[in-house]
C-alpha cells in the first residue's frame, strides 16, 4: 500500500477535508485531519496493521471501527491499549504499533 | 447524586426521537452516549430512505440526523457525549464513565436506545488486517472519507451489504464480489440493481472460506455451497485487499439485562431482546426501549419506536393526559404498521406480536417460553 486513500471526489459527500496537521507514526510524520480518528489517518496513509497479538504475534487492524472490538489498539502518546478508531487526532500525536500488551512510555 | 427525570441511553435515531417527543411534552430529558458525535449510524447513511413521505422517504439519512439534532437543541435537551454507561441498577441508579472518572446519577424513567452490534463470521484469516465489518468500512468512507481498501469482497447481500457495497463504489473503491450463502439476494432489488448495472459480480450460494495473505489480506478464497455446505473442488480465488462482513446484527441488551428487564429469544428480530409491551415498556416498569435493542429493524422504525417510548414515558411521568397519549400512540402505531408491511416487514410485525404476548404472559405471572 502506501498510497493516499483519502476520498477526494464523491457524488454526495460535500465536506471532504484536506489534512491540516500531522501525527507521528512509529517515528514517521503522517498527514492527518484534526479531530478524525487516529485509525482513519493511518488508513489514509496505507497503514493497516495497528498491533501484534501478545501470544502469537499476529497482526491486527481495524475491525469494527466504532470502539467495540479492541483490535485497533496502539500506544498513543505513551499510553498502551488506546482504541485508535475512537481517539481523535491532535497535532503531533505520537502513535506506535503495539507489541502484545504494549508498554507505558515516559514522554517529555 | 444528581437526579434526572428521563435518561435516554443512546443518541441515535431512536434515542433522539424519544428525547424530542418527551421534551415537547415538558419532561426534563438527558441523553447520554459513549460516542463523541451524536446521531448513531444516521450520519453514515448517505442513501435515500424508503417508505412514504411521513417516514422521510427520499431524504438521505444524514439530513434526517441533522434535523433531529436541531430539534434537540431547540428543545434544550441535554446531550452528554463521550460518556459510556457502565451499568444501571434496577432502581434507576446509572453509572457512567467520564474524563474525570466514574460518575452516577439517579433517573426516574429510563429509555434504552443502545442499538445493535454487527455479527461476524469465523474463517481462516478472518482476523487478518483488511477483514472488517461492513459497518467499519461504511464508517471509514462516509464519516471519515478514507477508503479501507481498493478492492473489496462483500460477504452478505442483505440491505447493509448491498448499500455499503454501492457506497464503496461511490467512494472510489472496486467491489470485486458480493457473496451470499443463500440461493437468492437478501436485500431490496433496487439496491442490488444498482450494483449489477455497475458490473459487480454476485456469487449466490457461495461463502468466503479463507482470507489469504501474510500480514494483510491479499486474496480471498470462495467456495460454492449446497444447502449451506461447502462443495469440495469449487474453490475460487479472488484478488482483493479487503473483506467486509454484512451478516446481520444483534440487539445490544446488556444494560437492559443489568436493570432487571426480562429477555426473550426472537429469531425474527436478531436474537435476545427485552420483552416489551405495546408502549415499548419492559418488565421493569421504569425502563422503556426503542430502536434496534428491541429488535433489529431500520432507522425509520427506530425513530417511530423512539417517539412511542418518549410519549409513553412522558405519560407515565404525568406530562400527557391518558386520552391524549392514547391518541398519539395510536398515530405512531399506524405509521409503524406501514413500515412493517410487505414481504420483509410482515415477519418483523409477527415477531413483535409474539414479544407483546410474552410480556402479557409474564404480567400474568407465567414463564416466558
Amino acid at each position: 500500500m502506501g498510497e493516499d486513500r483519502r476520498v477526494t471526489k464523491h457524488p454526495i459527500l460535500e465536506d471532504l477535508r484536506e489534512p491540516d496537521t500531522y501525527i507521528l507514526y512509529d517515528g514517521k510524520k503522517i498527514p492527518a485531519v484534526t479531530g478524525e480518528p487516529v485509525a482513519a489517518a493511518l488508513l489514509a496513509a496505507g497503514v493497516r496493521i495497528m498491533r501484534h497479538t501478545p501470544k502469537t504475534g499476529q497482526p491486527r487492524g481495524i475491525f469494527c471501527g466504532i470502539g467495540r472490538c479492541n483490535d485497533c489498539k496502539m500506544i498513543v502518546d505513551g499510553v498502551p491499549g488506546v482504541r485508535t478508531c475512537v481517539t481523535p487526532v491532535r497535532e503531533g500525536m505520537v502513535v506506535e504499533t503495539q507489541e502484545g500488551l504494549g508498554e507505558w512510555r515516559d514522554l517529555v | 447524586m444528581r437526579k434526572v427525570q428521563l435518561l435516554i441511553v443512546g443518541a441515535g435515531p431512536a434515542g433522539l426521537s424519544a428525547g424530542i417527543e418527551a421534551a415537547r411534552a415538558g419532561v426534563q430529558v438527558t441523553i447520554i452516549d459513549e460516542n463523541l458525535r451524536p446521531g448513531g449510524q444516521l450520519f453514515k447513511q448517505i442513501h435515500k430512505f424508503f417508505g412514504s413521505r411521513v417516514h422521510n422517504a427520499g431524504v438521505r439519512g444524514f439530513r434526517i440526523g441533522e434535523k433531529l439534532l436541531q430539534e434537540t437543541r431547540e428543545l434544550g435537551v441535554e446531550v452528554l457525549l463521550g460518556y459510556p454507561v457502565y451499568g444501571i441498577f434496577p432502581g434507576g441508579e446509572v453509572v457512567y464513565g467520564s474524563a474525570d472518572g466514574v460518575k452516577q446519577l439517579q433517573a426516574e424513567k429510563i429509555i434504552l436506545a443502545t442499538g445493535a452490534n454487527e455479527n461476524n463470521l469465523c474463517f481462516e484469516g478472518s482476523v487478518l488486517p483488511g477483514v472488517m465489518t461492513a459497518g467499519a468500512a461504511q464508517t471509514m468512507i462516509n464519516l471519515h472519507h478514507v477508503l479501507p481498501g481498493q478492492r473489496v469482497v462483500m460477504v452478505g447481500s442483505g440491505n447493509v451489504g448491498l448499500i455499503v457495497s454501492y457506497q464503496l463504489l461511490q467512494a472510489g473503491a472496486r467491489v470485486e464480489a458480493v457473496v451470499e450463502a443463500g440461493p437468492a439476494i437478501g436485500g431490496y432489488g433496487v439496491h442490488a440493481g444498482k450494483l449489477k448495472r455497475a458490473g459487480v459480480p454476485f456469487y449466490l450460494s457461495h461463502t468466503v472460506q479463507r482470507a489469504m495473505g501474510t500480514t494483510e489480506v491479499e486474496a480471498v478464497e470462495l467456495v460454492e455451497l449446497d444447502h449451506f455446505k461447502a462443495i469440495p473442488g469449487t474453490e475460487k480465488i479472488i484478488e482483493a485487499d479487503t473483506v467486509c462482513m454484512a451478516v446481520g446484527l444483534t440487539p445490544m441488551t446488556e444494560l437492559a439485562s443489568l436493570c432487571g428487564c426480562e429477555l426473550v429469544e426472537s429469531r425474527g428480530l436478531g436474537g435476545l431482546v427485552p420483552v416489551h409491551d405495546h408502549d415499548m415498556r419492559t418488565t421493569n416498569p421504569n425502563v422503556y426501549i426503542a430502536g434496534d435493542i428491541s429488535g433489529v429493524e431500520e432507522a425509520s422504525t427506530a425513530m417511530e419506536e423512539g417517539r412511542l417510548a418518549g410519549t409513553a414515558a412522558a405519560e407515565s411521568l404525568g406530562y400527557i393526559p391518558a386520552k391524549e397519549a392514547a391518541r398519539r400512540k395510536e398515530e405512531i402505531h399506524g405509521r409503524l404498521d406501514l413500515l412493517r408491511s410487505g414481504q420483509f416487514g410482515a415477519r418483523r410485525a409477527q415477531a413483535k406480536i409474539e414479544i407483546e404476548r410474552s410480556f402479557a404472559q409474564i404480567k400474568r405471572g407465567g414463564e416466558v417460553r
